[in-house]
């Protein structure tokens, strides 16, 4: 809203900090980063132009490859896995019970806490020897895993449970080191999910559920016909957030699996990133890294926006 | 219980909640065991520490272990008052004490340092970014200026911004401006947010304009209107972006991570992290560690439940 006739040259002033910090932090970096991408810099020695080579080494690297295949695994696992829960427990905290209020501060506990935190809380937890993971399951007299350097993937494991093998040529799946971070994560980020989905299901009206009690729909059908509809555009958000998320995964991974996991089955892309950065210090070639992150994850957002939308019901 | 339905979703959300809970039992639990109790190996779930467990869930094997801890003080109690150790017997160690894995790691391994160096750039970063988005958003909606909406939406396009690839070039300008390992490179990358001058345009553009029109016709200026009125009026949208905020860099690690390499300046994610390459099986340290780092989101999560659900539901932060 817009007062008076004069123009306040002083809004500048108030405007100034936070535009020359953003300015500096993030306007100028952006471009600057577009520039070192087509150089070889390890920060010591001068910067030396290699042109477009470091997108060149990218598409022949096989280790970028793996962390791409290793992204994609913890996203299609994750994601789901994450909506899937967090839906049943939005559903059930949606009813008018006891305790509701105890309930979502369980729940959401987890969301605040520190990721480095409840990594090394989790690490314990897998830990083969003392963890208490293993420890439970042997009451099932189930066979202790190694969980966090188990490089087992999922997919020949449940053939081999089947007692069927599974060829090579097929993808394998996850890791069993990657499952057990992505359970972790899931249990992190659950609480701000459950949160999201019931606001999401507050504001779906109760006369549509009357209604259809009435005429005689099962609890079945009043979720395939009214909340799932209706708690569309909810999903919609946070099957794009966690998307998002998913591809820029990097905290779990460093605390959990710091060399990347057995057979660099959790080497994932920020994680690559990371090392190429600061550990190798080849910028050039982690910021080449960094713009295939960025237009994937931007080519993602659009395909969910034009694509997925579509499907979104919008009252 | 007016229904039977509701016993079944009690008994879900029952179960839930243990998942949820269990991991922070184990946490605080492991964290006043001492090396022994934790390395034990065995079949059986010990979730107290032994000292805390009541003596009728004690089995047979537990009065052995009484009889020989007791036997451990005692000799060490011996050694202490200057006694003579019998003939061929090993020193007694120093026995364990219900706070020893904190004292490891809040002495001996400096997080009283990181402790304090997160708190001080946490608030820090708090109450200047609270600061310079709301003399921002103010700006953006009492003033008229020349390209208003442009700055504004050049502000909010840069939230789009991907920011693993912003680590690297802001790396690079802090090393050239000699601002690696100090405490500007925490704080001052950190302290303008567009987040937040969205957020509190948002709310300032619902303040009713005659306040502003009345106030400035009493000849009070600009900076009085927002002191003294634009802000007192915005407290309940300050204290949920102040969570926000404060959280966000409690929490942050890569940053802290990537700009600072001295023990001086470590924050307490990253001091938590170079504690996990280290400490190897030293689980009692290190769950003591993950405790102190938790510990004070937990107290303000119970003092400000209400505000810290708003604020990460409307916010829509993610790590």
């Amino acid at each position: 809203m817009v007062h008076g006739k004069k123009i306040d040259f002083g809004a500048y002033g108030y405007l100034l900090p936070v535009v020359f910090i953003i300015l500096c932090f993030q306007v100028i970096p952006i471009f600057y980063s577009l520039a070192i991408s087509f150089y070889e810099w390890d920060l010591m020695s001068d910067p030396n132009w290699v042109g477009a080579e470091n997108f060149r080494r990218l598409a022949d690297d096989p280790m970028f490859y793996k962390s791409l295949v290793n992204t994609l695994y913890y996203a299609i696992f994750s994601v789901p896995l994450s909506i899937l829960s967090a839906l049943c427990v939005a559903m059930l905290l949606n009813n008018p019970i006891a305790g509701m209020g105890i309930y979502r501060t369980i729940y959401f506990l987890p969301v605040i806490t520190s990721l480095n935190a409840v990594s090394i809380v989790w690490n314990f937890i897998y830990h083969p020897e003392y963890g208490l993971l293993n420890k439970v399951l042997a009451i099932f007299h189930i066979a202790p895993r190694l969980w966090l350097q188990d490089p087992l993937c999922i997919m020949p494991f449940l053939a081999g449970l089947a007692g069927v093998g599974w060829p090579d040529w097929l993808p394998a799946g996850p890791s069993m080191a990657m499952l057990s971070i992505i359970v972790m994560s899931v249990w992190k980020g659950l609480g701000y999910n459950v949160i999201i989905f019931l606001a999401g299901l507050q504001n779906i009206p109760k006369h549509l559920y009357e209604a259809a009690t009435i005429d005689g729909a099962s609890r079945w059908q009043q979720f395939r016909h009214i909340t799932w509809p209706l708690l569309s555009p909810t999903t919609f958000f946070v099957f794009t957030m966690s998307c998002i998320g998913s591809f820029q995964v990097f905290s779990q991974i460093y605390m959990m699996t710091p060399r990347g996991g057995p057979m660099k089955s959790t080497m994932v892309i920020v994680f690559y990133l990371y090392q190429k950065a600061f550990v190798k210090f080849e910028f050039g070639y982690a910021l080449a890294i960094a713009f295939v992150l960025f237009v994937m994850v931007f080519a993602m957002t659009l395909f969910n926006k034009l694509y997925l939308e579509k499907k979104v019901h919008y009252s | 219980m007016r229904n039977p339905f509701h016993l079944v979703i009690h008994a879900l959300l029952i179960a839930g909640s243990v998942f949820m809970l269990v991991p922070f039992l184990w946490m605080v639990t492991t964290a006043f065991k001492n090396e022994d109790e934790i390395l034990k190996t065995g079949q059986r779930i010990v979730i107290l520490p032994d000292a805390w467990r009541p003596s009728f869930l004690n089995g047979p094997e537990d009065e052995e272990r009484i009889r020989k801890e007791a036997e451990h003080r005692q000799a060490w109690a011996d050694l202490q008052s200057g006694k003579e150790l019998p003939a061929g017997a090993r020193k007694p160690s120093k026995p364990f004490e219900t706070f020893d894995n904190f004292r490891e790691v809040w002495d001996k391994q400096d997080f009283y340092r990181y402790f304090l160096n997160t708190l001080f750039v946490s608030i820090t970063i708090t109450v200047s970014s609270l600061f310079l988005a709301s003399l921002a958003a103010y700006a953006f909606s009492f003033f008229k200026f020349p390209w208003k909406d442009a700055i504004f939406m050049g502000l909010l396009g840069t939230m789009m911004l991907p920011q693993q690839a912003l680590l690297i070039p802001n790396y690079i300008i802090l090393s050239k401006l000699n601002w690696i390992n100090t405490y500007a490179a925490l704080i001052i990358p950190m302290i303008a947010s567009v987040y937040s001058v969205f957020f509190l345009r948002q709310f300032f553009l619902q303040l009713p304009k005659d306040l502003f029109e009345a106030a400035t016709i009493d000849g009070c200026t600009r900076f009085q209107f927002y002191w003294k009125v634009v802000l007192p009026l915005s407290k309940p949208p300050m204290v949920t972006l102040g969570i926000f905020t404060f959280l966000g860099s409690w929490n942050s690690f890569v940053w802290p991570l990537i700009v600072t390499n001295d023990k001086e300046l470590r924050v307490i994610q990253v001091g938590l992290s170079y504690f996990n390459s280290e400490a190897g099986t030293q689980w009692g340290p290190l769950m003591a560690a993950s405790c102190l780092t938790i510990f004070p989101l937990v107290v303000l999560y119970f003092l400000a439940q209400k505000q810290f659900v708003e604020s990460q539901a409307t916010t829509g932060m993610k790590e």
